[in-house]
Formats: structure tokens, C-alpha cells, sequence
């Protein structure tokens, strides 16, 4: 179904597995998928008790102001999920940092992204104010030690 | 008042630089306006009728003289001599140039200001009471509350593109001075068994679905604030509507789940993210608490000379009882009769700031109802501080009366807007004050929009003026009994709208009518609420 594209950014050390991703609905069905592609409908919950299978989890953005990926991703990687997640879509270079931040290792946008502006919006600012999925202390905790 | 450390500072400073690398691609070209648009929106900036108009965050609405300083520099500098305070405390220009935004941007920063999420579908600048610190009703000095908020939603990377953009107000006092109950969320500090926590109101707004937040937790705890916040954000995030704009706030989200189920949702939310980090550790709460300790109040006269009437006018109508018996907090109108509600001239701004620097320990608020307030004011020194108002245009003793109106920008600068409020708040404004009535009338709160998204909370005035556009002519409805106070109340409309003098002379009957039914001591809003609005429709259409 989904082609790993050319436009593939990663942030993973490990080697792309081959997955094809299945679509939420038919995941519990297929019940040996390791890889799937949730849209932003779909309620992540669901996938909690099978997170062990997983490698791969793209979520889907049809349109960049479309939020709900984020918290599907930030759930996910709450739950304990280790594995691939990718921002599929209308990923822009704009949204990247806020998109890492709640857990996505790897982005696949519809339009290839500037390695330099990528670079550049990822270490644009030096700190952050509150908690997400990358573990960074946020300064309310870095003031107190 | 808060300070900036380091930190806030390095943030602020990239995000002026981050404005300025995406305004720049923007000029060459780079990006398309639909992919530029999000990002402007989050620093404040939008395209209007007729040039883009730049709003600046006044955190809570408090200023100090240096800011206000810059912020009439930048009237000067980058517009045309004005600025205009609004509804969210906050304050915008109307003249911006897309080329020179990042230097305003950089001027802003120089002093611990910016715009960020002052627009977009984010959550935007924390409003608060405008008395905070000062009044003689609060609990605790609010204005921490929302310093802990406004760190936690700046730049947040879950919330920055939520269905609809997100208002959150707090409060520490039982009388509501900032619609509280008229914001997706409102918080009022509280007191429980000796302890302070946070009461959540969620689901309130105005626009064209106005709505009451309902209490959805009258008590959680200040170390689970933030988490709390987190929860009601996050379930918002995931099942607001996106499918229409105009259903996509958190109040459509609440009445249509129910308040029950949305509770649920938060609460089971809640359970997940406990341990999950999000808490600031209550050791910041009170290093930012120490910045509002309360200014060195001295001992001095508690009472007046009189003997000027002008000036005892004014103190009557424009100040506030204080918690310190010696001073009281002092209202400038920003509501000259046939004036713009909400402006002021870089001169104007200048004198404000070098007044509060002489009279209120340096400090300012910006109301909702956009006035200026100098919070600490002694006693002894408000003749002076009068004399010099009054010298200035600034002295308009209308606090709260019928000329103290809201009004939007309305046609004459807003793409949105159907009809003008401005012209038609000036008319009001010179009608009531030239013909005495408005010194007959008392407290009424007057409120204009100029189209049905109600950004001069029309809903919420004892009197409200929605503008609608009627088959290309400008007519307006009239409404009645609204309150935005702690008896919060949406106002009805009366009937078939008005043209524009038709509801200025509407405004004249309704009036009437209520000063012929009054009762000892009664307000406009009393008297509508005791009997009904049946009289006043047979006023305005028999």
C-alpha cells in the first residue's frame, strides 16, 4: 500500500524494516501486521494492547492544520511505543519541530523537505516550555535543578 | 511583575528570528500565503481590509512604563501615531508592513514582549482580572496562575493546531471582572479545607453559539494545574469538530458530548498523564509568585478634598476599592465621549506610562473593556494624577456607564465584519453624554459587534449591538440582559433589527423605559431581569 518515498526523513539509528502498512481497520484483523496507518480519525487506544507487534506506525495528515496526529503520537508514545512513527502527508518543514517533540522519529511529506531548513527549524529554539514525547526537561524543572 | 530570566528571554529572541527566516521566504516567494498564513497567525499577525494589523500579548494585561513606552514607539514607528487596546488585553496596530514586522517583532523582545499565539488555532494570550493584586475581594493574587499557564502553552507542540483557537482566563475572586465563564477555559482559584486549588469552567464563549461553561471540577489541586489543563486541551484536541469552523470551539465539543461525558473524558485523560511528567514542580509556582509580591504600600490619607466636583466625579465613576486602605486602583478611560473605544496616541501611551511610573509603583493593567487601570494608586496623590489625565484627554469619568462601550474594529478595518461599530459607539457615546443621560443611567454596560463572530461581546452586554449586513445595507439587532460578570448571562434579542439611527434611538427607548420602572437601587440589568423583556418590546415595536 504506502511506498517508503524519496522524500523519507528518518531520526532512527535502526534499519528501515520493509512494512506495508495496514489501514486501522483492517489491523485487528490482520492480527500479525507490524506496521499502520492510523488517519486522524482513528482512536490510537485501540492499538494499546497490540503495541508489541508494532514497528512501524504512520499517521496520516491529509492537511498540515489537521492536529490530531500529534496527540495520537504523544498517546502512543506515552503507552510505551518504541517503534517507527511517521508523519505521513502535508508535513511541512514548519511543523517538524512541534511534531518531533510529541514522538515522530520519521516523516515522509508529500513535498521534499530542505535538509538545511529542516536543520534549522529543529534546533531553532534552545529550550522548551512544557513536557512532550521527547523527554527533554522543560524549563519550569531546568530552573530548579 | 514577572520578569524574564534567560531562558525566557533565548525563547523569545528565537522566535524572532524564526518570524523573520519565514517572513523572508514569504517575500521571495517561497512560501505560498496559505502555507505562510499559519505561521504569521501564530505571531500575531493578520491580513486585513486593508494592510496587515499586528497584535501584541500584554500577558494577563500587566504592563510596566517601559513597555508601554515601546509599545507608543512602535505606534509611531511602524504605524500611524495609535494603537488600539482590545477585549483580550491585548493591544494591536492597524498600519503593519509585512517587510518591518520582524523589527517590531525585535523591538517587542527588547522588552519582554512579543505576539506569539496572540492568533492562530492555539491557545492565546491568558487573560486574568485586571484588578489582580489590588482588590479589596480577591483570594490570591491570580496573575501566577496564569504565569504557569502561559509557559506551559507557549509553543506547545501538541496544541498549536487545535480545531479553533483556545482563550483561557483566571481569576481569584468571586466577582468575575474577566468573563471568566465566557472562555473555553475558565479557572477561579479557590479554597478548599485551607488549601488553594483551581475550579475548571470549560466550554464557554461568545461568537455565534454563545455559551456558559459549566464546572467540570470545583477543586484540582495546584500541583496538578497544568496536568489538568493538559487533559481538557487534549481531549479537545482529538474530537472537536474540525468538519465546520463555526462549530469547531470547545464549547460546541462540551454541549454536544454533555458536560458529564466530556468530564468523564478529561478525567480518564487526567489518569493517564498523573505520572507522566507535565507538572511543573510547585518550587516554580513560587518563584513566580515572589515577582507579584505586593509593592511597598506606605500609610497615608485615606480620605479626599471634594471640593472640586469634576475631579470627585471622576473618583467616584473611575476608581476601585483597594486592599490597602491608603490607596485605590484608578481607572483611565480609554472612552472619550465620540471617541474610538480602545485607542490611544503614542503621546497618550507615553503619559499613561510615565504617570503609573510616578503614581501606581510602576505598573499597568489593560482591561477586557479596554481601559487602562494604574492598580495602586495612593489616595493622596490622585488630584494630582487626575489633574494630569484630565490635562491629556484621558480623564473621562464613564467607567462602566453607557459610554464606556466595547466595540470591535467593525468595517472600517475588519475583513470579517458586516457593519461598522466604531461610528455607531461614537454616535451612542456623544447622544448619551451630551443630553445628561448618561449620568442618570448609572452601571450599563454597552456592547457592539459587527458581525455575528462577536468580538464586542454583544452577547454579554446589558445592552448588545450585533451589526448584520441586510441584503447590502448595514442594520443592526438589538439585545437585552446580557452579563459577563459572575452572574454571567447571555442577552436576548428584542426583535426586528435597526438601521444605525434606529438603534441609537432604540438604545434612547429602552432607556427610558427603564428609568420609568426603576426600583430603589436598581441597575438597567435589574430592572430588565424583574420584569421581563415583554415591556421593552412593546417600547421599541408597538
Amino acid at each position: 500500500m504506502t511506498k517508503p518515498s524519496s522524500n523519507l526523513l528518518r531520526f532512527r539509528e535502526d534499519t528501515q524494516a520493509d512494512h506495508t502498512a495496514v489501514s486501522f481497520g483492517d489491523f485487528s484483523e490482520q492480527s500479525n501486521a507490524s506496521a499502520v496507518r492510523i488517519e486522524p480519525g482513528d482512536d490510537v487506544r485501540e492499538l494499546l494492547p497490540q503495541l508489541e507487534q508494532l514497528a512501524l506506525v504512520e499517521v496520516s495528515f491529509p492537511v498540515f492544520g489537521d492536529g490530531r496526529g500529534y496527540s495520537s503520537a504523544r498517546i502512543l508514545r506515552e503507552a510505551g511505543y518504541t517503534g517507527e512513527l511517521r508523519a505521513v502527508g502535508d508535513v511541512l518543514v514548519d511543523q517538524i519541530a512541534y511534531l518531533k517533540r510529541c514522538g515522530f522519529d520519521a516523516f515522509d511529506p508529500d513535498q521534499p523537505l530542505d535538509s538545511g531548513d529542516v536543520e534549522a527549524a529543529l534546533s531553532r529554539f534552545p529550550e522548551v516550555y512544557q513536557a512532550a514525547a521527547d523527554g527533554a526537561r522543560f524549563i519550569g524543572k531546568l530552573r530548579h535543578g | 511583575m514577572y520578569q524574564y530570566d534567560s531562558y525566557d528571554q533565548a525563547m523569545v529572541d528565537a522566535r524572532v528570528e524564526e518570524f523573520r527566516d519565514a517572513a523572508k521566504r514569504r517575500l521571495e516567494g517561497k512560501l505560498t500565503e496559505d502555507q505562510f498564513k499559519p505561521l504569521r497567525l501564530m505571531n500575531g499577525l493578520y491580513l486585513q481590509l486593508h494592510a496587515y494589523m499586528l497584535r501584541v500579548a500584554v500577558p494577563y494585561g500587566t504592563l510596566n512604563s517601559g513597555q508601554m513606552h515601546v509599545l507608543a514607539d512602535i505606534a509611531d514607528k511602524y504605524d500611524r501615531g495609535y494603537g488600539h487596546f482590545t477585549t483580550r488585553q491585548n493591544i494591536q496596530y492597524n498600519w503593519i508592513k509585512l517587510e518591518e514586522a520582524g523589527d517590531l517583532l525585535a523591538d517587542l523582545a527588547k522588552v519582554e514582549m512579543h505576539a506569539i499565539q496572540t492568533s492562530g488555532n492555539c491557545i492565546r494570550n491568558i487573560s486574568s482580572d485586571h484588578f489582580a493584586g489590588a482588590a479589596h475581594d480577591e483570594l490570591v493574587d491570580p496573575r501566577p496562575y496564569a504565569e504557569i499557564l502561559r509557559q506551559w502553552s507557549s509553543f506547545h507542540p501538541e496544541f498549536s493546531y487545535l480545531p479553533r483557537k483556545f482563550k483561557i482566563a483566571v481569576i481569584a475572586s468571586d466577582t468575575d471582572r474577566a468573563a471568566m465563564r465566557l472562555h473555553d477555559i475558565g479557572i477561579q482559584i479557590v479554597k478548599k479545607d485551607g488549601e488553594l486549588g483551581a475550579a475548571f469552567y470549560v466550554g464557554g464563549g461568545m461568537g455565534r453559539t454563545p455559551m456558559i461553561a459549566p464546572c467540570i471540577r470545583d477543586f484540582v489541586p495546584l500541583d496538578q494545574l497544568v496536568t489538568y489543563s493538559e487533559a481538557c486541551l487534549r481531549v479537545y484536541n482529538r474530537y472537536g469538530r474540525r468538519d465546520n469552523k463555526y462549530k469547531a470551539r470547545i464549547k460546541i465539543l462540551v454541549h454536544e458530548l454533555g458536560k458529564e461525558e466530556y468530564t468523564r473524558q478529561v478525567e480518564e485523560e487526567f489518569a493517564h498523564m498523573l505520572d507522566s511528567g507535565v507538572e511543573p514542580p510547585l518550587a516554580e509556582l513560587e518563584r513566580i509568585k515572589t515577582f507579584f509580591a505586593d509593592p511597598a504600600f506606605a500609610d497615608s490619607a485615606k480620605t479626599l478634598d471634594r471640593t472640586d466636583p469634576d475631579f470627585a466625579l471622576w473618583v467616584d465613576r473611575n476608581t476601585h476599592r483597594h486592599k490597602h486602605d491608603s490607596y485605590v486602583s484608578a481607572v483611565i478611560s480609554l472612552k472619550p465621549v465620540g471617541g474610538i473605544p480602545g485607542d490611544a496616541t503614542a503621546e497618550q501611551m507615553h503619559l499613561m506610562a510615565d504617570l503609573a511610573k510616578k503614581y501606581s509603583f510602576d505598573e499597568m493593567r489593560v482591561m477586557h473593556t479596554q481601559n487602562i487601570v494604574l492598580p495602586h494608586v495612593a489616595i493622596a496623590d490622585l488630584h494630582a494624577l487626575w489633574t494630569a489625565l484630565d490635562a491629556a484627554g484621558l480623564g473621562t469619568p464613564n467607567l462602566d456607564q453607557v459610554g464606556d462601550i466595547i466595540a470591535c474594529p467593525g468595517l472600517d478595518y475588519c475583513s470579517l465584519a458586516n457593519a461598522r461599530s466604531i461610528p455607531l459607539a461614537q454616535k451612542i457615546s456623544e447622544r448619551f453624554a451630551e443630553n445628561g443621560k448618561q449620568d442618570t443611567l448609572g452601571d450599563l454596560k454597552l456592547k457592539i459587534s459587527g458581525c455575528i463572530n462577536a468580538c464586542g461581546h454583544h452577547h454579554a452586554g446589558h445592552i448588545g449591538i450585533l451589526g448584520v449586513d441586510k441584503k447590502g445595507v448595514e442594520n443592526y439587532q438589538l439585545s437585552l440582559g446580557g452579563s459577563e460578570a459572575e452572574d454571567t448571562a447571555l442577552a436576548k434579542i428584542t426583535g426586528r433589527g435597526f438601521d444605525e439611527a434606529g438603534v441609537i434611538d432604540a438604545v434612547d427607548t429602552v432607556t427610558d423605559l427603564y428609568l420609568a420602572e426603576r426600583e430603589e437601587g436598581e441597575r438597567f440589568l435589574d430592572t430588565y431581569r424583574r420584569i421581563g423583556m415583554t415591556p421593552f418590546k412593546e417600547a421599541l415595536y408597538d
